[in-house]
């Protein structure tokens, strides 16, 4: 059997585009929109994106991706180094523990699932930056956020689903 | 499973999932670990930052226009709609500088002819550098902007950072072709300001909410909603009488700013390269400070 190089570069090439995809949305997320009180409360569009991929497709996004989302994620927008590197690989130990839970469950399943999954990663950051910082920070922002994020969770699963069919159904 | 033919297939699987098991548990490990370096070594992070904002840069600058364009449309159709009332206000309001206008002339001349009297020398001269908006790094828990200039324009760490309407922050990085601004807001930001009418001397310290607190106020000194705060200057790296905005509440809780620069309207600022000259001040200045 002969094997196909050029076969296997393709499907090689296809699986990491989830990855690129994040880190689009992650520079997506940083655009300065001149929407008053928008800059606080940005949705986390990584987060939805490992959710999803987690659920959907493990093994094209493994932990040092999720691992190298979060870093970036921490360098480019100056929250301390490592917490959302931290909080994203909890969310994949998580998610990917109750993976056969979720699948070939319904959207809403999916969302109420994310909605407690993003309102934990929330909290979760909100300790960790307040124990860093060694005070308490202002909780409100962090709700706002939390809300924006699962608001936009359908548009973005849209998306992901129709790149799947698009660019992965092929392997 | 067919490039390790020799291992079995009944230990490879368990092995393969170990394997998985051990990089997660190193990567959770390694991102704690991180945490503790950013709290132990501060320049070095700072650094690693740095270099990756300056690799993200063009990205970023590029990604930024489409969204100037789209928000620059509304903005048009939003200002032709209310042009009439724009033009009505602006009237009365030119008015009403006119009057402020020969007010400030008379105070210039009078100013000008005192410092004469009484033989002042003069700060060092105010250059600027105009810098866009490429990130708006927002998130709950930093408030920081990328800019497209760096080093190469001049720009230093701990420079100031203004709009029009005043102080937006000072620049805690600069890499060759990008740097990062820290908002008033963020909650690392402090900056020595003055309450303009009493010139009562305090820090303005940001706590990532929309309104940063007066602190380290004199013990007995009475400040009211309405006041205007300005940059003191103390330290030498701002210039002072910057405007930073007016004092919106006085609780118990604290004095509460009302910075004039809104974040969200930001898209060109000005990096105020403001360098003493000469090694050291004259001695009459840093006492009249």
């Amino acid at each position: 059997m002969k094997p196909n190089i050029w076969h296997r570069m393709d499907v090689m090439a296809r699986r990491v585009t989830p990855f690129g995809l994040t880190v689009l949305l992650l520079f997506v997320g940083l655009l300065p929109i001149h929407v008053p009180g928008f800059a606080r409360v940005a949705p986390l569009f990584p987060l939805m994106a490992i959710y999803h991929w987690t659920i959907i497709r493990p093994d094209v996004m493994p932990p040092i991706a999720v691992f190298a989302i979060g870093l970036l994620q921490d360098l480019l927008t100056g929250a301390p180094l490592g917490v959302s590197a931290a909080v994203y690989l909890g969310v994949y130990g998580a998610v990917l523990s109750q993976r056969h839970f979720f699948l070939g469950k319904s959207f809403l399943i999916i969302w109420i699932g994310f909605s407690l999954v993003a309102a934990a990663s929330g909290i979760v950051s909100w300790i960790i930056v307040s124990v860093l910082n060694l005070t308490l920070l202002e909780p409100s922002a962090s709700f706002y956020q939390y809300l924006m994020t699962v608001s936009f969770f359908p548009l973005l699963a849209w998306v992901f689903l129709h790149w799947q069919r698009a660019m992965l159904s092929t392997d | 499973m067919k490039e390790h033919p020799r291992i079995p297939q009944r230990l490879a699987a368990p092995l393969k999932i170990l394997a998985h098991k051990f990089t997660y548990l190193g990567l959770v490990i390694g991102a704690f670990g991180l945490m503790l370096l950013g709290k132990a070594d501060v320049v070095l992070v700072e650094k690693i930052r740095t270099q990756v904002t300056e690799a993200a840069a063009p990205i970023l600058g590029v990604l930024t226009r489409p969204v100037e364009t789209v928000s620059g449309i509304i903005e048009q159709a939003h200002k032709l709609s209310v042009i009439h009332e724009d033009n009505e206000r602006l009237r009365q309001e030119r008015d009403r500088l006119l009057q402020w206008q020969a007010a400030a002339r008379h105070l210039e001349a009078e100013n000008k002819a005192l410092k004469g009297l009484l033989n002042f020398s003069p700060g060092p001269r105010i250059s600027f550098i105009t810098a866009r908006i490429i990130a708006d790094t927002g998130g709950a828990f930093a408030h920081s902007l990328i800019v497209n200039s760096g080093t190469r324009a001049g720009v230093q760490r701990g420079q100031a950072v203004m709009t029009g309407e005043g102080l937006a922050g000072r620049i805690v990085s600069a890499g060759r072709m990008s740097s990062r601004v820290l908002l008033l807001t963020d909650l690392n930001s402090r900056i020595p300001v003055l309450v303009e009418s009493s010139r009562v001397r305090a820090v303005l310290a940001g706590d990532n909410s929309e309104q940063p607190k007066l602190i380290h106020l004199p013990p007995g000194v009475t400040v009211v909603p309405g006041d205007r705060i300005v940059t003191s200057g103390h330290g030498g790296v701002f210039p002072p009488g910057v405007p930073i905005g007016v004092i919106a509440t006085v609780s118990d809780g604290g004095i509460s700013i009302l910075p004039y620069v809104t974040r969200e309207r930001i898209e060109y600022v000005r990096i105020v390269n403001y360098k003493l000259e000469g090694l050291v001040p004259a001695p009459q200045t840093r006492e009249r400070k």
